[in-house]
């Protein structure tokens, strides 16, 4: 797998992003690419857009980053087929560049949520969800204040009609109730996929959970799955 | 010519901010408010001296940028 995560300014959790893929990846170092770049480098198969803050969340969380030259490139390379995993802010920008649909909305509790929360795997026949099994809840770390899925309810049926919900808030033991969505996203959605399951953004953080002697590894088999599913490439 | 583009969350679409801003008022002891809406407002100083041009320019920088119609609604209008 050849991996490449973007730094924006304010981009925070880009080298906890790396360790993730470089684990899962058999110590392969991912590229990191800034901003400014108007091209990807040859032969990639996966772009990351980590968590942080681009640009001050100014305007809106991740409008900003959208409008950048590299997420020009990033596009072109989702529409050529290319797999792209986006993380909290990254969600957010992917949101914003119209990459997937809907919008992150500041937490109806209007408190930033800095905690552990727990998603259930709506999907494993999917590049970032195969190595888990259906219904399986893993536990992540929310750290947000914009992390309220918003899509018109239009949008909503066709996300879930068409198995595009990937992760969902629920509790430990599986149930999507609404002390589990600490956010107030609709209908508990935590991750949404592109219609052809290559684009994935997710809120919470699964990189933070990679790492046997820091915090466990819930997260790994995300990063392990679309390792396995690029291996070849 | 300055043209001011207001933002606003599109009716329907949850308002935290301005729900809390309500609440807030109530507690000061201001009766009788009803649903507060929290917005932005972005002032562009534009070259344009033509009134209908540069509406329309500002109309489409809210469209590609400045509003995110999938949440808010914009209103321009010549300041």
């Amino acid at each position: 797998m050849r991996a490449a995560v973007v730094v924006f300014p304010g981009t925070n959790r880009e080298r906890d992003m790396a360790l993730a893929l470089r684990r899962a990846a058999g110590g392969r170092k991912p590229a990191m690419l800034w901003h400014g770049d108007a091209d990807l480098p040859d032969g990639l198969d996966l772009v990351v857009l980590p968590g942080g803050f681009s640009y001050g969340d100014y305007l809106r969380c991740g409008a900003m980053a959208a409008q950048s030259p590299i997420m020009r490139a990033v596009k072109a390379f989702a529409a050529r087929g290319g797999h792209v995993l986006g993380v909290c802010n990254g969600f957010q920008i992917l949101c914003e560049a119209g990459m997937l649909p809907g919008a992150l909305l500041r937490n109806a509790s209007l408190r930033f949520l800095s905690m552990d929360c727990w998603m259930r795997v709506e999907r494993t026949d999917t590049p970032f969800t195969s190595r888990f099994q259906r219904g399986q809840v893993f536990r992540a770390t929310m750290a947000h204040g914009d992390g309220n899925y918003f899509a018109d309810g239009e949008t909503l049926d066709r996300l879930e009609g068409e198995g595009l919900v990937a992760l969902r808030y629920t509790t430990p033991e599986g149930e999507a109730t609404p002390d589990a969505n600490r956010n107030g996203s609709a209908r508990g959605i935590a991750g949404v996929l592109s219609p052809n399951g290559r684009v994935l953004g997710v809120m919470p953080h699964p990189e933070n959970q990679v790492d046997p002697a820091i915090d466990g590894t819930d997260g790994l088999p995300l990063f392990e799955s679309i390792a396995e599913r690029l291996a070849a490439a | 010519m300055k043209v001011r583009v207001t933002v606003m969350p599109k009716t329907g679409v949850l308002d935290p901010q301005g729900k809390a801003i309500g609440h807030a008022l109530g507690s000061l002891g201001f009766d009788g408010v009803g649903e507060v809406r929290a917005g932005k407002v972005i002032e562009l100083e534009l070259a344009e001296t033509d009134p209908q041009a540069a509406k329309a320019a500002a109309e489409d920088m809210a469209r590609r940028l400045l509003a995110n119609a999938v949440i808010e609604s914009f209103r321009v209008e010549i300041a």
